[in-house]
């Protein structure tokens, strides 16, 4: 019996969990095959979601209807936001998440999720037939669709026929892993490597790169003396990912983490290393993370810095091992471990499981458009660390991406694609496309230029409608937003259009030390003080019976978001000033077979990446590394003729 | 396709002249110049451009049929190495309208377009042999009057704009990776620098801009001129020596007050700085309605100028005189203005004021009051002698200006203790209207500061 899917999903990690469940959520068929059931949702490296930019990443995927907050919030066991002391822009949700209890609350997900089968197996190669109606333009370079996928072929030599097929490898395709001179197959530890699609996608003309990623040692809990190291506590309130309120949260014991630090005796040692060390003896090829360097890297790049900090994570309740967050190393395990002990706390640490580092397979990201969808196969998308991207959150931003697209255009509808101003989710496949990929892409807040807007307290009021138009968001979750949003324009506009009688609020002031007003004064402006909270003012006994200022007070989020409104306004209006002209190069497009051949002024560098980027706009051609503004220019002034 | 035919057009100044230049430039021009260029007067041989070097100059002439137009000199600039980067031919032919005029219709009736304004310069930058600011020099050397604007327009057209707005972008980018090092890796323990320090920065960095900005006045002095405007009450002398100074009779000179009823305005070059003179209507209250107008624009001529000679006619009595002096005391900025005494070969009063004493008798005071012109256009604001860069594109200005409001807004955000996320939208602002002049800035260009210079990675 043959089988078929409307489409396959390859890799079940946190790509291929969002994209099976958006592609089955909006009504099509998924076969997700996975070289491990055991394996989905897996946290293969730190046992955290979030963080800077990925919280933000996070929320916006939950505000379209994806199941990552979700998860973190049933399994996490510890909950901080971070950079509080800074604006709201950057503040940035991150969990400690039990790393069992994720991965088997993903695969509940998904197995009770309708149209969803899970297959175990690896995939060998692409079924593909030639693409029916080739654009071919006289430029032999550019030629989009050269062919249709049409389904799968298994190891075991098992066909799977498809519309559409969504690669989510991660770390797995033709992986070795490193630890000192010795070096196995596998993407991680006790797991084998996925042989044969590579092979088989080169074969259809497609290029591929080698990016190198590492882990840390997992440490035995009960070796460490965690009284010697600084406590990390959690937040006192935590706060979900999720804009589902679920009842009973937070599921899970919540926990501590702890904070040591290396010192001379430590590098010294890690030295010692240096001459197996596979980074250093060229065996690894792969380039690595600049943001997440291996402890090796750390201190013969920063060998003045006497000590880094490491970080103990607990990686499950009950379980005995500990994450050891800053330790990433690929020297031998002896060195790791002699190393290891010269840090307080770990004087008697056993290592359960060595750092190593994984070099693996990637498809560099010219040969996608903005959708993910492949150049040269048509219905064939890639998402995740097989794009160049590194962490769970900005594959499980592309998994959902990727997914949502294949659905719309198995249906015949317009890809959905967001734009930088609107997610972080735009920036980062934005930056993947157009920016490329030469290390690890990692998500950071200084990569959106319209920080501002794109807030992690925002991230409903941006995108929720998206995923409600896209069938991935219930209609009551809509209709509670909207609730919100309507509570929010109001009380706006209340506060930016009343004042508020001195003898009312000089006692507030006072208290607060704020100066005091002699005259009515309008509440925007007082608002805009620094040290106003949007809060006490509201709770003034004039305000009481004020239904609107009423309602504001009982919902907190839509009392948030108004003092930022007002407090940061001028701001704002920068940033949607910054925005417009955004908007213009992103309107100015650029025909898709235009022949930059002909502008002789154009850099050899610029105009080899222009042909194979192919921007669609102005805009977009203005990010690209190595285009200059004059590149830009002279394409501009050829538009016009 | 439009940018690759070949264009043509006089590229001398029409009129009379000893000889004038027509430029062919495309990638027909060889081809089209070998059918109407012949070696010999009987047209017996043609010359064949595959097999000559670039940068040669051949003898020859030019024929519409059988009908020889002139005697000519071509010039052959093989592409890339030519002004647009495209195969160029320079026709140096006799000057005069019409044997030009004759040459170009030659050549527009076999296919060559006519060039529209500036496209010989914008083919050079579609192929990439100037960049924009460049591109933009060009059309102010076109247009530069002096010599000092020609050497500003070659240094600009040498970089060294594009030099300071590098740097001056390195800069920020600095400041915006240390801002945003906090913002994204706060977790990382990395000592961060003070607010303060950031401040420092910003501020040194403004006034740095401050001065090239005001150094645009001076590029302006160097392109377009020195706006001098001659003042004084009505029969001092103005129409007189502004005429002698021109030495024409533009203006109409007469006794009787009131006969210069608006501004004439004239250019002459004195020791290679143009002066634009601008003679004013006496400035006294009329009836005469057409004068009251004359001196309503005189007023404004004296506020837009950039130097006034304000004369005092020293043939009146000595209290007139007293009058006058503290008339200009009072109302005139001392900067740029020159208090000139006129008519001292009619003094009648011993004249103990500081100032210029001229007599149109004595071509030796004149001298004086030119010297006295150079030094305030060579000293303080209107310097010339500065070896920086000298702004003389308006565009170029605006951007600067708009980067200062920019950092200045980002020290005030940093003043009103606001997180960093806000510095950076000011400092982000302020980078992109830097590269509004040549270069663009990515995040990439702050991530990969960051990545530089600190230890990231928990």
């Amino acid at each position: 019996m043959k089988k078929y899917f409307d489409i396959v999903v390859i890799g079940a990690g946190h790509a291929g969990v969002e994209a099976s469940y958006a592609a089955a959520r909006m009504g099509c068929t998924v076969g997700l095959v996975t070289m491990d059931v055991n394996a989905i949702g897996r946290m293969s490296c730190n046992p955290a979601i979030g963080g800077t930019a990925k919280g933000h990443l996070v929320r916006e995927i939950d505000a379209l209807g994806g199941i990552m907050g979700v998860i973190a919030d049933r399994t996490g066991i510890q909950f901080k936001m971070l950079n509080t002391s800074k604006g709201p822009a950057v503040w940035s949700p991150r969990c400690q998440s039990d790393k069992e209890l994720y991965s088997q609350e993903a695969a509940r997900i998904i197995k009770e999720q309708e149209g969803i089968e899970i297959i175990q197996g690896t995939v060998k190669e692409l079924q593909i037939s030639n693409y029916k109606s080739q654009i071919f333009s006289e430029d032999s370079n550019f030629s989009k669709f050269k062919y249709t996928v049409s389904g799968i072929i298994t190891e075991n030599g098992e066909k799977i026929d498809c519309k559409s097929v969504i690669i989510t490898s991660g770390t797995f395709l033709n992986a070795i892993m490193h630890t000192g001179k010795t070096n196995v197959a596998g993407g991680r530890i006790d797991e084998k490597a996925a042989t044969g699609l590579s092979e088989n996608m080169r074969s259809l003309g497609f290029e591929t790169g080698r990016l190198k990623t590492g882990t840390p040692p997992r440490l035995e809990k009960s070796t460490i003396d965690f009284s010697v190291t600084e406590i990390q506590t959690g937040d006192t309130i935590p706060q979900q990912f999720s804009q589902k309120k679920m009842e009973g949260f937070p599921f899970q014991e919540q926990v501590d983490c702890y904070l040591t630090h290396t010192n001379t005796q430590t590098h010294e040692i890690l030295r010692t290393g240096f001459e197996d060390s596979p980074m250093f003896t060229g065996r690894i090829k792969g380039v690595g993370p600049r943001y997440c360097p291996s402890i090796e890297d750390k201190i013969s790049r920063f060998s003045d810095k006497p000590r880094h900090q490491i970080f103990l994570e607990p990686e499950t309740l009950t379980g005995n091992t500990i994450y050891m967050n800053g330790f990433s190393t690929s020297l031998p395990i002896d060195v790791q471990q002699e190393a290891a002990r010269t840090i307080p706390g770990l004087e008697k640490v056993n290592i359960v499981k060595q750092g190593y580092a994984v070099e693996y397979d990637f498809f560099p990201t010219h040969q996608i458009d903005l959708t993910l969808e492949t150049k040269l196969v048509s219905g064939l998308y890639t998402a995740g660390q097989i794009n160049g991207t590194s962490g769970y959150e900005e594959a499980a931003a592309q998994g959902l991406m990727a997914g949502i697209n294949s659905v719309l255009k198995l249906k015949g509808k317009e890809p959905f694609i967001l734009k930088r101003s609107e997610a972080y989710i735009g920036v980062l496949i934005d930056d993947l496309i157009t920016k490329g990929v030469d290390e690890p892409y990692r998500m950071f807040t200084s990569c959106a230029e319209y920080r501002l807007i794109l807030r992690q307290d925002n991230a409903d009021l941006r995108l929720m409608k998206y995923g409600y138009e896209l069938g991935l968001i219930d209609e009551n979750m809509i209709l509670d937003l909207k609730e919100k949003a309507d509570l929010i324009w109001n009380g706006v506009e209340f506060l930016n259009s009343n004042t508020i009688n001195q003898k009312y609020v000089n006692k507030y002031l006072r208290k607060i030390n704020s100066s005091e007003i002699s005259q009515g004064e309008f509440l925007k402006n007082l608002i805009r003080r620094s040290e106003v909270k949007l809060k006490e003012l509201l709770e003034l006994d004039c305000y009481k019976d004020n239904d609107l200022i009423q309602n504001i007070l009982k919902n907190d989020e839509a009392m948030n978001q108004i003092e930022i409104e007002i407090k940061y306004k001028g701001y704002i209006d920068r940033q949607d000033e910054q925005i417009s002209h955004f908007v213009k190069n992103e309107e100015i497009k650029i025909p898709v077979d235009f022949k930059y051949d002909k502008i002789r002024s154009l850099s050899t560098e610029a105009r080899e990446k222009l042909k194979k980027i192919r921007p669609n706009s102005i805009g977009q051609a203005m990010r690209i590394s190595g285009v200059r503004p004059s590149d830009i220019s002279a394409v501009m002034v050829y538009m016009r003729g | 396709m439009k940018l690759s035919d070949t264009i043509g057009a006089i590229s001398t100044p029409i009129g009379e002249g000893g000889i004038s230049v027509i430029r062919l430039s495309g990638e027909n021009s060889f081809e089209l110049i070998q059918k109407i260029f012949f070696k010999e007067k009987d047209q017996s041989r043609r010359i064949v451009i595959s097999e000559e070097a670039s940068h040669t100059v051949h003898f020859g002439y030019i024929f519409e049929g059988s009908q020889l137009i002139d005697e000519v000199l071509i010039t052959i600039f093989k592409n890339p190495h030519s002004y647009t980067g495209e195969d160029v031919i320079e026709i140096s032919s006799h000057g005069g309208t019409y044997i030009t005029q004759k040459i170009l219709s030659v050549l527009l009736n076999n296919k060559v377009r006519h060039a529209e304004p500036g496209e010989f310069t914008k083919r050079a930058f579609i192929n990439g042999k100037m960049d924009l600011s460049q591109a933009e020099a060009v059309a102010d050397l076109i247009r530069s009057k002096t010599d000092s604007a020609h050497s500003s327009s070659i240094k600009q057209l040498e970089g060294s704009l594009s030099e300071f707005v590098y740097k001056t972008r390195q800069d920020i980018i600095n400041i915006v990776s240390l801002v945003e090092l906090e913002l994204d890796f706060a977790e990382e323990g990395l000592e961060f620098v003070k607010k303060e320090e950031i401040l420092d920065m910003i501020n040194s960095l403004n006034e740095r801009l401050r001065n090239i900005i005001a150094s645009y006045i001076t590029g302006k002095v160097i392109r377009e001129g020195v706006n001098l405007v001659i003042a004084g009450k009505p029969n001092s002398g103005k129409s007189s020596l502004f005429n002698y100074l021109l030495k024409t009779n533009r203006a109409i000179v007469s006794s009787i007050a009131g006969t210069t009823r608006d501004y004439i305005e004239e250019s002459i070059i004195i020791n290679g700085v143009l002066f634009n003179l601008i003679d004013t209507a006496g400035l006294r209250q009329s009836l005469d309605e057409i004068e009251s107008e004359g001196i309503k624009r005189s007023h404004k001529k004296i506020k837009e100028a950039d130097l006034i000679i304000y004369l005092v006619d020293s043939s009146d009595s000595q209290e007139e005189i007293k009058k006058e002096t503290e008339h200009f005391r009072e109302d005139y900025n001392k900067e740029n203005t020159i208090l000139v005494f006129s008519k001292t070969d009619l003094s009648k009063v011993n004249l103990t004021e500081d100032g210029i004493r001229i007599s149109l008798l004595e071509d030796k005071t004149i001298e004086e009051l030119k010297k006295e012109m150079i030094s305030k256009v060579t000293s303080g604001k209107l310097s010339l002698s500065s070896e920086d860069i000298i702004l003389t594109n308006l565009r170029h200005r605006i951007c600067l200006e708009n980067v200062v409001t920019s950092l200045d807004e980002a020290a005030n955000t940093i003043k009103d203790s606001m997180s960093g996320e806000f510095i950076s939208v000011d400092l982000r602002n302020a980078l992109n209207h830097l590269g509004e002049i040549t270069g663009e800035v990515t995040n990439d260009d702050i991530l990969n500061n960051i990545f530089r210079n600190f230890c990231i990675g928990k």
